[in-house]
């Protein structure tokens, strides 16, 4: 634990222009936060856990069609619709923005999950069991989810945590992001993102890659007269849940022909 | 005026005393079978615990299914008890006498059946202790300063649940003592002790006669507010909820609340038509009950219809797209209409127009047919609440899918029902199903005596 006051905001910025859909934010995911495997069986039922996922649609009819990408996780919510309904408070928010999850208070209504309208909440419905050669492949930050509980995208709480307390500890510095910014706290997702799609930073950090879009964002919060200046968006604006993930449209140079597709 | 014959207080101890003075050999027959059902489907949740939740049909998008629907319909089934006990109390509506008490016990027995629902679909129950800290006897944990989120329509459902039973509780302990005395003075052995310890020393003195009746009747009053909170916080566990679509209502609570009455006194008069074949009980419910309620019942189904249809209307006013993708889904797209389809008629249109005509209401078949149409109708309007609203349309088209319930929810589902006729059952080996004193109240007000020429009425009761 670190004893400094920190009053950190961290954000999400998701470029949908430099998104190619490649999944390996996925699959970085999957092994940084010790989610189980996902098998056949599992995806048909429809139960695969994938705290970040590309979504993929199509645009157009063949052959003029376009594959679109959008990686959805968490949005952590300023107005989570899945906080207030949580009996025991196994969700709430804490005070660096982010919404987290406390696996030994959840008791399982699942509630939550039918109140996110990003449906980016994963239950165990069973007992996650993994191979036996994958036994030491578990990351020891990450606690291991048992049946019956809820769990979601923590932007990595676990390498912000044991960075800032590299930062205190060993270094005998200040939290400040730029200092933090030395240490990899990254979460996976954006680590691995080969085309920096996705970005993430302190939102009030002028040198970090995300204060304009927050800016920008929450000075025109509707954006009634299109008067943002940069692409920025947040997903399901109008529920007013003001997601801490901000996503960037994207912009394509040959946009397909008038009165193709399913919007004609 | 009321019909049938005034019976002298012997032959009524004897004819609602049957049931527990003598046993029947169907009775064990019945007993042993339902109590088969409820161990299977008892075996059926312990294996769903054990292995865990993905034993039922559940998946991402639809996270709540057939165990949050039965909990529902048994909340609903439950508020026939007060309806028809306190209301008919208070308007003093003399054909409530025989039907009280079985609709105070169902009222029980139904509310302790609801609240297993939510333990078993949560998957987990042992973590009880974190959710419902409103138990007197569940110490809750506030060491540690976490408390329970009272902002949370998870909250507010155990404590007016519990509420709600811990009165009706209350309720009927209140309507059982005179009987108890009656009891206690006819057995023998422990029963006569038991009997004797339930009567509370009850001696039928004027001044004890007097509590029981004021006990009753403030009872009634105090009750009926909790009643009307139940099912609606109950709603509320779907109006609150912003996400999806179809849940997101205002008109919850009083449809569901009319809902519930609708289904609950269906669901009484089904059980008074069976006790009275069972028992023999031809003198105690009669046809012109079966006919009160029938009528009552037509008022109370066109008042949920025009509930169901406001609904509707306001899904549709508000414009939002999203909703009325969700209407259309569920109106059109089989094989959601063919259910919706189901739902409307057995909820309104059969049961309504056999309770038109008088001799419908007085034939206990077609009443019975009418009856069981309404609570299949009221299930299947909990389902069709409940699951199409998460399975699809939402936003994201990503994540739509469907559900289909498995084996293991079916039979956890087939043993509530097994479970509230069994604890009816045994509910009637020990005590009476029709009050006693009640029925001896009711004759002697019908007693008339002549005095010259005129005819009138021996006893005059105090407003």
């Amino acid at each position: 634990m670190v004893t400094q006051r920190v009053d950190h905001k961290w954000g999400m910025v998701v470029d949908l222009d430099r998104c190619t859909g490649c999944q390996a934010c996925v699959v970085a995911c999957q092994s940084e936060n010790n989610l189980p495997i996902n098998t056949k069986d599992l995806f048909l039922q429809r139960r695969a856990y994938e705290w970040i996922r590309i979504e993929r649609y199509w645009e157009g009819e063949f052959p003029d069609v376009k594959a679109r990408f959008i990686p959805i996780m968490c949005q952590h919510c300023e107005n989570a619709p899945c906080e207030p309904v949580c009996p025991v408070f196994a969700t709430y928010h804490n005070d660096e923005g982010l919404n987290v999850q406390v696996y030994n208070r959840c008791v399982g209504t699942r509630y939550c999950a039918n109140n996110c309208p990003y449906q980016v909440r994963f239950f165990n419905y069973w007992e996650p069991v993994w191979p036996e050669r994958l036994r030491n492949h578990l990351n020891p930050d990450v606690t291991v989810r048992s049946r019956g509980i809820m769990e979601k995208c923590s932007f990595c709480i676990q390498r912000i945590r044991r960075a800032e307390v590299t930062v205190e500890r060993r270094e005998r510095s200040n939290l400040d992001y730029a200092t933090m910014k030395k240490r990899n706290f990254l979460p996976a997702c954006v680590s691995a993102c080969p085309t920096n799609a996705l970005n993430f930073a302190d939102q009030a950090d002028a040198s970090g890659p995300v204060k304009e879009y927050f800016d920008d964002v929450n000075e025109h919060p509707h954006n009634e007269a299109h008067d943002r200046k940069t692409r920025g968006y947040r997903l399901l604006e109008e529920m007013g849940t003001k997601p801490n993930v901000i996503y960037l449209k994207k912009v394509d140079p040959f946009p397909l022909r008038k009165g193709v597709g399913h919007g004609s | 005026m009321q019909e049938g014959r005034v019976l002298p207080a012997k032959e009524i101890n004897r004819d609602l005393l049957r049931s527990i003075l003598t046993t029947p050999n169907w009775y064990w027959v019945t007993v042993a079978v339902m109590a088969i059902i409820v161990l299977g489907a008892m075996s059926a949740a312990g294996l769903m615990i054990n292995r865990g939740m993905g034993m039922t049909g559940l998946n991402r998008p639809v996270m709540w299914g057939f165990f949050i629907v039965n909990f529902v319909f048994w909340i609903g089934i439950s508020h026939a008890g007060v309806m028809l006990s306190a209301i008919l109390r208070l308007s003093k509506a003399e054909w409530r006498r025989p039907a009280t008490r079985a609709a105070e016990v169902l009222t029980v027995f139904s509310l302790m059946t609801a609240v297993m629902m939510p333990l078993i679909h949560t998957g987990r129950p042992w973590r009880l202790v974190y959710w419902v800290y409103t138990l007197p006897f569940v110490p809750y944990d506030f060491a540690r300063g976490i408390w329970p989120n009272i902002r949370s329509p998870l909250v507010w459902d155990p404590s007016a649940i519990f509420t709600y039973l811990t009165s009706s509780i209350l309720f009927v302990m209140v309507a059982l003592i005179p009987d108890m005395a009656v009891l206690r003075d006819r057995t023998t052995g422990i029963r006569h002790q038991a009997y004797a310890l339930m009567a509370m020393g009850w001696q039928g003195t004027p001044r004890q006669w007097k509590l029981q009746i004021i006990s009753g009747i403030l009872l009634s009053a105090l009750i009926l507010p909790v009643f009307v909170s139940v099912h609606s916080i109950v709603s509320w566990d779907f109006g609150m909820a912003v996400a999806v679509k179809s849940w997101h209502s205002t008109i919850f609570a009083p449809y569901f609340v009319v809902g519930a009455v609708h289904s609950g006194v269906s669901a009484v008069v089904f059980v008074m038509i069976l006790l009275r074949w069972i028992y023999g009980w031809e003198n105690y419910i009669r046809h012109e009950h079966i006919d009160a309620l029938g009528r009552l019942l037509i008022v109370v189904a066109t008042g949920w219809f025009y509930f169901f249809v406001m609904e509707v209307i306001f899904g549709f006013y508000g414009r939002e797209a999203d909703e009325i993708a969700v209407r259309e889904f569920q109106f059109t797209q089989p094989p959601w209409n063919l259910w919706f389809i189901f739902f409307t008629g057995l909820t309104y249109f059969l049961p309504v127009s056999l309770w038109l005509f008088k001799w419908t209401r007085r034939n206990l078949w077609i009443m019975s047919i009418a009856c069981i149409s309404v609570n299949i109708g009221m299930w299947l309007e909990r389902f069709l609440i409940i699951v199409p609203g998460l399975a699809q349309k939402q936003m994201f088209t990503f994540t739509w899918y469907t559900y289909a319930p498995s084996a293991v929810e079916i039979t956890i589902i087939g043993g509530t029902f097994a479970m509230v006729t069994l604890l009816m059952l045994l509910f009637s080996k020990v005590l009476p199903l029709i009050p006693l004193y009640d029925i001896k109240e009711g004759d002697m007000l019908k007693t008339e005596i002549k005095i010259g020429r005129a005819t009138v009425p021996a006893v005059f009761r105090e407003d």
